[in-house]
């Protein structure tokens, strides 16, 4: 199967084993296994839709799963006390989509908000760092702007700079290209890429953009309809037979995925005297 | 039949898991109290923005009810021969009642509102998602300063309101109406006592801080993080807020003064 | 620097609202009155108090000069007992002074005045009024006064 690939891999730092998970009715994960390797950039791609963002709240101890577990650096998230997660928590990092920066502080402010949180530092100590971490980002002039003056690309590399403050272990970016022009894009890429490089911390990389993602992951995840449908180097995926996958990366409208959201038949549905709707 | 009766049922099922949400919400943010101890400046700057930003509209409609009810009551008690009693009729219905329920009601409709929409949109945002992930718990950090914040905003605002609405009072009934001066006030102070009237109203006044101040709190922390989810919670909190205003208002009233 | 101006607007409205409790507590309620209020005690005993409470004023010639600190009933003697605290300042009522319950206008609340006896001793901590009038109670006055309507009808009828 093409589980066995899983096994090679060395050092996973997170191990996720038989996921299953469903909002409301609706199954979202039925049995996913992931192996996330340390010091790489793995990426877990998917139509939206796919639960790819409840992965990173399940793996951020956000979210309970209904069944399964998942483990970081060997311990089971959803088995820890409070204090030992939120311990776990302080070496995780994760960009969100909307870069969730604090509105009501400046860009410096909200870089130095997790380490005023956790060290105790003197403020001289703290300047030195928020600049170092905004420097990594190409944002040290932008300092004493407020969120709302940021543009979307610029927002989300503080939100960058503001998830590596703490130098964790690894960061989670959830859809880090949604939304974003072509030069911002590549901007990001260019930063996951450069600061997996750097520093070797794991990165977990969710997203649907095709092109970029797969110019700087080393493994990848494909997720479809609640399982893991295909997973290899990005080189494997496009030599991949799998419907899916193929339909997922050439974006072709109708396949094993459906254009059509599921409903009757529309000749019965259209004939239905069933009240207004 | 069966059908409404499920429905009627699963109304009355979510009413009480959110009845349940909330308390342990509110168990949570009260813990908070230890950590908000260590980080006293969060609770000035939300005094501030809570409490600061109120008073404008406390003093200036304190102001006003106390002039109306000097002119009221000075229509009604002069057929009595009674105006010197003015102060005390303008004094205790001020403390006992108006200075407590009118400055909560005000309170929900501006401050507490404004709680509601800041938590929602903080919510709809991903802040509150982003401060857990970066292990910060957002019940301590962001719910609870706030809500001791109100707690002990609404006292103090009432306090403004009552003292306020008796110097306007004043002035309409000793400047406008020519009541005598010292009758007034020795009439105000034979009759309003500390004990009873002002204590209790102030103890009304806490009561409604936290009840206005959780209310609104929790509705923006369970708020649909939509726009539309986000004003509707904020509709919620003005009309939970001043329905629960009155009513504890009555049970307090008859607990306090009912003997 | 912004903390700083948060930090005494609070400081201001938090000095206001303390402010404002502090003249509710002297200007506008008996806080003033009652801290002073460590005047000494004398009882009273009357037939019958009428509509007086505690709280209720004591005064002299009209001036204030105490209040009712207590009200309670002696089983053995049927009468109840008037405590009345006096300001400390007023230290010379005669001892044989009369205790009288006066209604404060025709409905008004009613209050004790004390008339002034011609005794050379003084009140003090603990003594008594010996000598007190009941409130006048409307329904035995209008009964009173109807039953001797009827009697002088009686009279002036029988020849």
């Amino acid at each position: 199967m093409k589980f066995s690939k899983i096994v090679t891999v060395q050092f996973p730092l997170i191990k996720i084993r038989n996921l299953h998970f469903s909002h409301g009715q609706r199954a979202i994960f039925d049995g996913v296994d992931i192996d996330i390797p340390k010091g790489k950039v793995t990426a877990i791609m998917g139509p939206s839709g796919t639960g790819k963002t409840t992965l990173l709240k399940l793996i951020g101890g956000q979210l309970h799963p209904t069944s399964g577990s998942i483990e970081v650096d060997g311990q089971n998230v959803h088995r820890l006390s409070r204090k030992a997660l939120y311990r776990l928590r302080m070496r995780m990092g994760m960009l969100f989509q909307s870069g969730a920066l604090l509105t009501d502080l400046n860009v410096f402010d909200n870089v130095a908000y997790p380490i005023r949180e956790h060290a105790d530092l003197p403020e001289t100590m703290i300047r030195r760092l928020v600049l170092m971490k905004l420097e990594a980002v190409g944002l040290r002039g932008a300092r004493d702007l407020m969120p709302s003056e940021l543009s979307g690309g610029m927002a989300r590399r503080v939100a960058l700079s503001r998830a590596i403050a703490l130098d964790p272990m690894m960061v989670m970016y959830d859809e880090p290209f949604t939304g974003q022009d072509p030069i911002s894009m590549g901007v990001l890429a260019q930063l996951i890429r450069r600061l997996n490089e750097a520093v070797r911390i794991t990165s977990i990389l969710v997203s649907h953009d095709v092109e970029e993602t797969l110019g700087i992951a080393d493994y990848v995840y494909v997720i479809s309809q609640g399982k893991v449908v295909e997973s290899g180097t990005p080189e494997q995926l496009h030599a991949s037979e799998s419907p899916a996958v193929k339909q997922f990366l050439s974006g072709m409208p109708d396949g094993p995925v459906g254009f059509h959201y599921q409903a009757p038949g529309l000749a019965e549905d259209l004939l239905s005297m069933q009240g207004g709707r | 039949m069966l059908d409404s009766l499920a429905r009627f049922g699963r109304l009355g099922l979510s009413a009480m898991e959110r009845l349940g949400r909330g308390h342990l919400l509110l168990l949570q943010i009260l813990l908070g109290i230890g950590s908000l101890l260590r980080r006293l400046g969060l609770l000035v700057s939300q005094i501030h923005s809570i409490g600061v930003r109120t008073t404008t509209i406390i003093i200036v409609s304190g102001l006003f009810v106390g002039m109306v009810l000097g002119l009221q009551g000075y229509y009604v008690l002069s057929q009595f021969g009674a105006e010197e009693s003015l102060g005390v009729m303008v004094a205790a219905s001020l403390v006992r009642e108006l200075g407590p329920v009118v400055t909560a009601l005000l309170f929900a409709g501006r401050a507490g509102s404004a709680l509601t929409a800041e938590i929602g949109l903080m919510k709809a945002t991903e802040q509150l998602s982003g401060l857990e992930m970066m292990a910060v718990d957002p019940v301590q950090r962001i719910l609870t300063p706030r809500f001791y914040a109100g707690f002990l905003s609404m006292p103090l605002l009432a306090a403004m309101f009552s003292a306020v609405g008796v110097i306007g009072g004043y002035f309409v009934s000793v400047g406008l109406l020519g009541v005598d001066d010292g009758a007034f006030w020795s009439q105000m102070q034979s009759k309003i006592d500390w004990g009873e009237d002002v204590i209790n109203g102030v103890i009304k006044s806490f009561v409604f801080g936290f009840v206005c101040a959780w209310i609104a709190l929790f509705q923006g922390y369970d708020a649909v993080p939509t726009s539309s989810g986000v004003s509707e919670a904020t509709t919620r909190t003005v009309v939970h807020s001043s329905l629960a205003v009155l009513v504890l208002d009555f049970v307090l009233t008859a607990l306090m003064f009912g003997e | 620097m912004k903390m700083r101006y948060l930090e005494i607007t609070v400081g201001v409205f938090m000095a206001a609202g303390l402010v404002a409790l502090f003249f509710l507590a002297m200007q506008v309620s008996n806080l003033a009155s009652v801290s002073g209020e460590e005047g000494y005690q004398v009882t009273a005993r009357f037939d019958n108090i009428g509509g007086l409470k505690v709280r209720s004023p004591v005064s002299m010639a009209g001036v204030r000069i105490g209040r009712v600190t207590g009200i309670s009933y002696d089983q053995s003697s049927y009468e109840a007992v008037v405590t009345l605290s006096i300001e400390p300042q007023y230290n010379q009522i005669p001892d044989d002074s009369i205790a009288k319950i006066y209604t404060s206008g025709l409905l008004g609340e009613q209050y004790i005045g004390l008339d002034p006896g011609g005794s050379l001793e003084n009140l003090k901590q603990g003594s008594e009024v010996t000598m007190t009038q009941s409130a006048l109670v409307l329904e035995e006055i209008i009964g009173q006064f109807l039953f001797s309507k009827a009697e002088d009808n009686a009279i002036s009828s029988d020849p």
